[in-house]
């Protein structure tokens, strides 16, 4: 089987998110760069999926050459070569036509991808991807089996979950509990250094939004501490100053 | 203007998070047309009109009882060019996100999600959407003359206008590669209070100590009718269902109050609270980093705080 994971290189979940250039751009200063979360899930599972049955793994990414150690990570981590479409990712529908131009050509019969990045939480690349290869797509799948041709799927809705079945190839974006991140081991980090990356240009530069500016939150207030002894004041507050309950 | 609102239903009710998508169109001006896949109550959909919804289409066929992503998609970017809609909003839910962006490729429109806002049209056609997981935000423009929203919770004000809106049945053709994946069983927690859609929230984390003292959780929950969450490790730990795990890699929330018990505020719960009104803060440690982002903190033992609380907003009724 032959699977390809889409993955993000974006900001550590813990970072302070500050902006440059009139709030313009995003500052980098201090920040540590990761795999997206959810694309590390649908990495884990692709690593699980060909332990069991074989195959391979090709990660991709849209980025600038600044993602190479995060795409040599995904390397160690399991998947056995990788590309990297050298532009910078302006915006979901330009990404999603460089994934399907690559994943038309490999001829991949499955294609993992994250429920969202965690920088812009578009939730928005699989289904698109899926609608120009004129594949099904599904988000978020928090489960995968797959035997044969055939795969079974849960994807979580409001309050629960519905489980699904579907022919390869398709497209998924993961979340938990597909699988459990997998941190790269000696071997996979000393191998992943030779394993190949191929740097390829982008198809096509058309985009269907443009960024404005950004802005942060008005800071919050300061916190109102009340006695555990007193907890009808409590109640006071909420119903008579705060008026939500 | 004309606009498509795409509204989900349950067990035959349209959901409220597809209401606020209907006034958040009306609030955009212009002509505003609802479309319904699948079984729901034909006062339900005249009802829509009292929203803002001058049409209702309704796609009746019993193959779409089940959300099928890809036959949603058809049916819509077919409805939207039946309609002549220049703008599609919904929801941003589990069914709308997946169906909004293989809508915008069939139909080639501008597609921003999480949208919090209503647009700025002064020039140009901008949208405020949250980004970094409520940590900021950024401004969009959409460039196409096709524009599709995914709209957050609160994005509108829904305002009742009065008024009931006529009912079609629109059931286009829809071939067999729309019906690709077959939805198998759906396993849904019944009458509970869904917590995207909650007003009022209350969760519970590692500081419970375990499943069994949930009921005080529950039983301040129902006593203020609010729906249940709780932290990554508690779902992971199998106290509580996975839907119910709020923060950076679960449910984002924006209930008008959030109350946080034995939670300590790591970042990446925090990134899925941080746009509620209220944060409450219940926590036996005074250096707990919940109580920075809280409005209200208690520094206490929940297990001694949390029945009080229960037994105090009783009497306050
Ligand atoms: C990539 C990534 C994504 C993540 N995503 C999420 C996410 O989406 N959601 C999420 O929640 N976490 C997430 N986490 C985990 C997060 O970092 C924290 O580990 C987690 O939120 C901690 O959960 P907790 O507050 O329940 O437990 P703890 O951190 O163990 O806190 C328990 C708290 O309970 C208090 N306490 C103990 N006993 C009592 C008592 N009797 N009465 C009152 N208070 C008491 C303690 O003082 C403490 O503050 C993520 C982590 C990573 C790395
Ligand atoms: N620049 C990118 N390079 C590779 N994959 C991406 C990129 N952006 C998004 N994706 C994939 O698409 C998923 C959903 O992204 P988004 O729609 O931006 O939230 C991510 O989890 C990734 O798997």
């Amino acid at each position: 089987m032959k699977i390809l994971v889409c993955i993000t290189h974006v900001p550590d979940t813990t970072s302070r998110i500050a902006f440059t250039d009139d709030n313009t751009k995003f500052d980098t200063t201090g920040i540590q760069f990761i795999i997206g979360p959810y694309d590390d899930y649908a990495l884990a599972r692709a690593v699980e999926l060909k332990e069991q049955s074989g195959g391979s793994i090709t990660v991709l990414n849209v980025g600038e050459a600044e993602t190479e150690p995060t795409i040599r990570k995904a390397l160690a981590i399991g998947a056995d070569e990788a590309i990297r479409v050298n532009a910078a990712p302006t915006d979901s529908f330009f990404v999603a036509q460089q994934i399907a131009h690559v994943a038309k050509e490999g001829d991949y019969d499955l294609i993992l991808m994250g429920r969202e990045s965690i920088d812009f939480n578009g939730g928005m690349v699989h289904g698109m991807v899926g609608e120009l290869l004129g594949l099904p797509s599904f988000s978020p799948v928090m489960t995968l089996d797959i035997d044969g041709d055939t795969a079974k799927m849960s994807r979580e809705i409001e309050g629960g979950k519905e489980k699904l079945e579907v022919k390869l190839p398709f497209v998924a974006g993961c979340q938990e509990p597909i699988a459990e991140w997998k941190i790269p081991n000696m071997r996979g980090i000393m191998s992943a250094r030779t394993k190949p990356l191929n740097v390829v240009d982008p198809v096509d530069d058309s985009t269907q939004t443009k960024l404005e500016n950004y802005e942060l939150p008005p800071a919050k207030g300061e916190v109102k501490m009340i006695d555990a002894e007193n907890v009808s004041e409590l109640v006071d507050l909420l119903k008579n100053d705060a008026k939500v309950i | 203007m004309a606009t498509l609102v795409f509204v989900e239903s349950a067990d035959g009710k349209i959901k409220k998070t597809s209401i606020e998508a209907v006034a958040y169109a009306a609030a955009m001006g212009g002509d505003v047309t609802a479309i319904a896949l699948g079984a729901v109550d034909q006062a339900e959909l005249e009802n829509l009109g009292n929203f803002g919804a001058g049409k209702v289409l309704h796609a009746d066929d019993d193959k779409l009882n089940a959300g099928v992503i890809q036959a949603y998609a058809t049916v819509i970017a077919k409805a939207m060019e039946q309609t002549g809609a220049d703008t599609l909003v919904l929801a941003n839910s589990s069914l709308g996100a997946p169906v909004s962006a293989r809508v915008s490729i069939k139909v080639g429109a501008s597609l921003v999600s999480n949208v919090t806002d209503l647009p700025d049209t002064s020039a140009g056609f901008k949208v405020r959407r949250s980004i970094y997981t409520g940590k900021a935000f950024a401004n969009v423009e959409l460039t196409s003359d096709k524009k599709i929203l995914a709209i957050k919770k609160n994005a509108a004000e829904v305002k009742e206008t009065g008024g009931s809106a006529a009912v079609e049945k629109f059931n286009p053709e829809l071939g067999d590669g729309d019906f690709a994946a077959t939805i198998t069983a759906t396993d849904k927690a019944e009458g509970e209070i869904l917590l995207p859609e909650a007003e009022l929230v209350v969760s519970g984390g590692r500081g419970m100590k375990g499943p069994e003292n949930w009921n005080m959780i529950e039983d301040l929950a129902k006593e203020l009718g609010a729906a249940t969450g709780c932290s990554k490790p508690v779902s992971d730990m199998g106290w509580r269902p996975h839907h119910e795990h709020v923060g950076q890699t679960g449910v984002k929330v924006s209930p008008q109050l959030y109350v946080a018990v034995g939670i300590s505020g790591a970042i990446q719960h925090l990134a899925g609270v941080n746009s509620s009104k209220y944060i409450v803060v219940i926590n036996k440690d005074p250096e707990a980093p919940f109580f920075k982002a809280a409005d209200y903190g208690i520094v206490g033992d929940a297990f001694e705080v949390v029945p009080k609380l229960t037994e105090a907003i009783k009497a306050a009724k």
